[in-house]
């Protein structure tokens, strides 16, 4: 042993076992029992778009990355892949291939690379993507196959509005709440996701056993999903008490559409999202706020992507404004 | 069980604890041949040196003297003739002056107590403990090296109400403290009582952390005979051996940024491993000349805890735990934590010399660095409340008034958020190169 070999740097001399990697390959696992949901409720298209989409994804991160940007890949720390099931979660099973393939070009050509790849998109790039669709093509985006087990034959695709836009046309048309109940499905099958919707988003069950596991490896904190559904639940809570009739009541509201997708995948994305546990709280509460504002009072009647990312715009505000508790600091 | 136990609320991990010394016996090594003593073994002004070439000296024998209050005495810690004062490299890799001495034999100064026994007794006042433990050379031997005669000589205006004192050794591999709690057990406690009277304390608190169940159990039985004395056992987590840590965890209070002091929440907080120097200097006339020191290290063939001689060169410490093992690829002096790698084993033993880790080839390396992910890991870790991210990337655009406005200078270096970052950004070093530049700013502004 050569004194000359020693090697010497600054301290701490030892790491701690995350890394960026078992971090994204942790959120992917913990994707994974929605994607098995979406399988079983929408068959063999629920399968074609989610490849699709992923491969899409990080076949572009890579091309982007060697080809235009010459750096060195990074396609192996999984954030691709997660940007690429959560693209697929958030659109409808039956969606034509092209269409995946131009919104997974937005995702992360446009969204991620541009401002200069994982850590520095200020936007959730499978939200750009999609909300880019949505605004594209609002047709394909917005006509859901039956789930398999409801519809009368394999072949029998035949699609069917969401309960969200069952209760928005119903009660604006002035049909009492009570009533439309009986033209959406059971709280249970909304609950398991046996529901028309997007294919990652139907099962609230899927979706939960992702949280859990998030929370269980502490990859997420549980802030921001509990800060969301609860001024959800709250904000419908309220309206719904003040006038039963022509409100839906909060279980329907958190069980529907994408607001589990939303606070369990998308508004904890580490990147776009506050850092201490106050800006969390504060972020979480907002998006849900605005979802029941757009859902309600909006035009469209889903409103969780659009919340997450206006609000992932006043991230670094509310980084700037919720600084932890320093330590020695006397409070006022 | 862990569940109730105290600790700090705000940040800090738990990483390995690899205590492979722990059930290891202090052993004393042969004396070597020859020792370099270094002149600045403490925080402030180094010693004045007090011998020539050619002079003979004892063990015990001063050999520099304090210049200025914050300073700090330097005896002999062996017998022979002085060859020349040089400069050599320290731990912290810069060459500063040393006394070298030809070992011969080993004679004590004849006024030092060598026997076992344990002397209980104080006969000393408040003043002429303060006196004893100034003219022992004691610094605080957690690694802070802060002299500590001036630790306990309280400013006016401020009261001490709590004397802390930390067995809690947090940093992972280092047993030295805990060794001595387990040995030394009674004259720690007679050494707490000497440090009580001399501050003036009614209460003193032992915080343990609880992966050293054996320390806190033999010291808990014991302090039962000793009022006022409590032994508190701690949640193990990194830093918790730290001064703002500890007072937290033990008393609940803040000791608040620098410029400011334990003393400001009214507490003194010693180390274990001082409280027993405390002992000898005080109770037998014994300066500080020796300490125990881990040589530890997963390669390592026999991880153990030496009573070292000051001024020993650590390699033949290594080599009396079997030698420097192939697979070697750093050494630290220190913890793993907030140790100093040091780039060869000529290094003499020092005061603050706690352990010396040897790391193999595949721990050597840091890994690649990815981009911050924003994840806030490092913001949770941070026992000081911090933001390690944003510090860190100010530092790199150079902006370091806004590092100024966000309490860079708070930062306590314990390398937590470092530790932490999934994206292996080394952040202490950035934080490390703003905390410097920021406080030469605040001196200049000062001036
Ligand atoms: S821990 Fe590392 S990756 Fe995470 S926010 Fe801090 S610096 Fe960025
Ligand atoms: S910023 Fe300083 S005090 Fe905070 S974790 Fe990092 S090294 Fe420790």
């Amino acid at each position: 042993m050569n004194n000359n070999l020693l090697k010497v740097s600054l301290s701490p001399h030892i790491s701690g076992k995350g890394s960026v990697k078992s971090i994204m390959y942790g959120v992917i696992i913990a994707l994974m029992p929605a994607f098995i949901a979406g399988l079983y409720f929408f068959g063999i298209g629920a399968l074609r778009v989610t490849l699709t989409a992923v491969v899409a994804c990080v076949l572009f991160e890579y091309v982007i990355q060697k080809y235009l940007l010459k750096v060195e890949s990074t396609i192996s720390d999984g954030s691709a892949i997660i940007t690429g099931l959560l693209l697929a979660y958030n659109v409808p099973s039956n969606l034509p291939p092209n269409i995946i393939i131009l919104g997974s070009l937005v995702a992360i050509g446009i969204a991620k690379m541009s401002f200069g790849g994982l850590g520095n998109n200020p936007f959730n790039p499978a939200l750009v993507g999609r909300v880019f669709l949505l605004i594209s093509f609002p047709v394909d985006m917005t006509s859901w196959p039956k789930p398999i087990l409801t519809r009368a034959s394999a072949i029998d695709a035949v699609t069917a509005a969401t309960p969200l836009a069952i209760v928005k046309e119903g009660l604006a048309g002035g049909t009492p709440y009570s009533k439309l109940l009986t033209q959406i499905p059971s709280y249970w099958d909304l609950f398991i996701g046996n529901v028309g919707g997007c294919i990652g988003e139907v099962s609230a069950l899927a979706l939960i056993i992702g949280l859990f596991y998030m929370l269980y490896k502490k990859i997420i904190t549980w802030h921001i999903p509990v800060s969301m559904t609860g001024s959800i639940f709250i904000f419908t809570g309220i309206m719904c008490l003040i006038n039963p009739q022509s409100n839906a009541d909060p279980f329907f509201h958190i069980l529907t559409g994408g607001v589990l997708l939303g606070a369990i995948f998308m508004a904890t994305d580490m990147v776009t999202s506050p850092m201490t546990p106050k800006g969390m709280l504060i972020f979480g509460s907002a998006i849900g706020i605005l979802t029941v504002i757009i859902r309600v009072f909006g035009a469209y009647p889903e409103g969780v992507s659009f919340s997450i990312l206006i609000m992932n715009a006043f991230v670094p505000l509310i980084n700037k404004f919720c600084k932890p508790k320093r330590f020695g600091e006397i409070i006022k | 069980m862990s569940k109730g136990l105290k600790t700090f609320p705000v940040g800090g991990v738990h990483s390995c604890d690899n205590k492979l010394s722990a059930s290891k016996q202090i052993e004393s090594v042969a004396l070597p041949t020859i020792v370099s003593i270094p002149l600045s073994q403490h925080i402030g002004a180094p010693a004045m040196p007090i011998v020539k070439p050619l002079d003979k000296v004892k063990v015990g024998q001063l050999i520099a003297k304090a210049s200025g209050f914050v300073s700090a005495n330097i005896h002999s810690s062996v017998s022979g003739t002085v060859k020349k004062i040089d400069d050599v490299p320290d731990s912290c890799g810069y060459k500063r002056p040393a006394v070298i001495i030809d070992v011969e034999g080993d004679i004590w100064e004849e006024n030092i107590d060598r026997t076992d026994s344990l002397l209980k007794e104080i006969i000393f006042d408040q003043k002429s403990i303060i006196e004893k433990i100034q003219a022992a050379g004691i610094v605080g031997l957690g690694g802070a090296t802060f002299p500590t005669h001036v630790k306990l000589s309280v400013p006016k205006g401020k009261t001490c109400e709590y004397l802390l004192i930390n067995g809690v050794e947090c940093e992972p591999y280092l047993t030295s403290d805990h060794r001595l709690m387990l040995e030394k057990t009674e004259e720690i406690f007679v050494g707490i009582i000497i440090v009580m009277k001399a501050l003036g304390v009614p209460k003193a608190i032992i915080g343990i952390e609880n992966n050293k169940k054996d320390a806190i159990d033999k010291m808990s039985a014991i302090s039962n005979n000793y009022k006022g004395i409590s032994v508190q056992a701690l949640k193990v987590q990194y830093p918790q051996g730290g001064e703002k840590q500890l007072a937290k965890a033990l008393i609940n209070r803040e000791i608040p940024a620098p410029p400011g002091l334990p003393i400001d929440v009214g507490c003194v907080i010693q180390n274990v491993g001082t409280i027993y120097a405390i002992y000898e200097a005080v109770q037998k006339n014994k300066p500080l000349i020796e300490r125990v020191v881990t040589i530890t290290g997963k390669s390592i063939k026999k991880p153990s805890n030496f009573l070292a001689r000051i001024g020993t060169p650590i390699s033949i410490l290594i080599q009396a735990t079997g030698g420097l093992p192939e697979d070697t690829g750093k050494i630290i002096s220190g913890g793993p934590m907030m140790g100093k790698a040091i780039n060869t084993t000529d290094i003499p033993v020092s005061k603050g010399t706690s352990g010396i880790l040897v790391l193999p080839e595949e721990l050597s390396n840091r890994k690649n660095a990815n981009n911050c992910i924003l994840c806030a890991k490092c913001v949770s870790v941070c026992p000081l409340g911090l933001e390690p991210y944003l510090l860190s990337k100010l530092s790199l655009k150079s902006l370091f008034d806004k590092a100024e406005n966000e309490q860079v200078v708070n930062c306590i270096e314990c390398g937590c958020c470092s530790y932490n970052c999934p994206a292996k950004i080394p952040l202490l070093d950035f934080i490390r190169l703003a905390k410097t530049t920021v406080m030469k700013n605040i001196r200049n502004r000062v001036k």
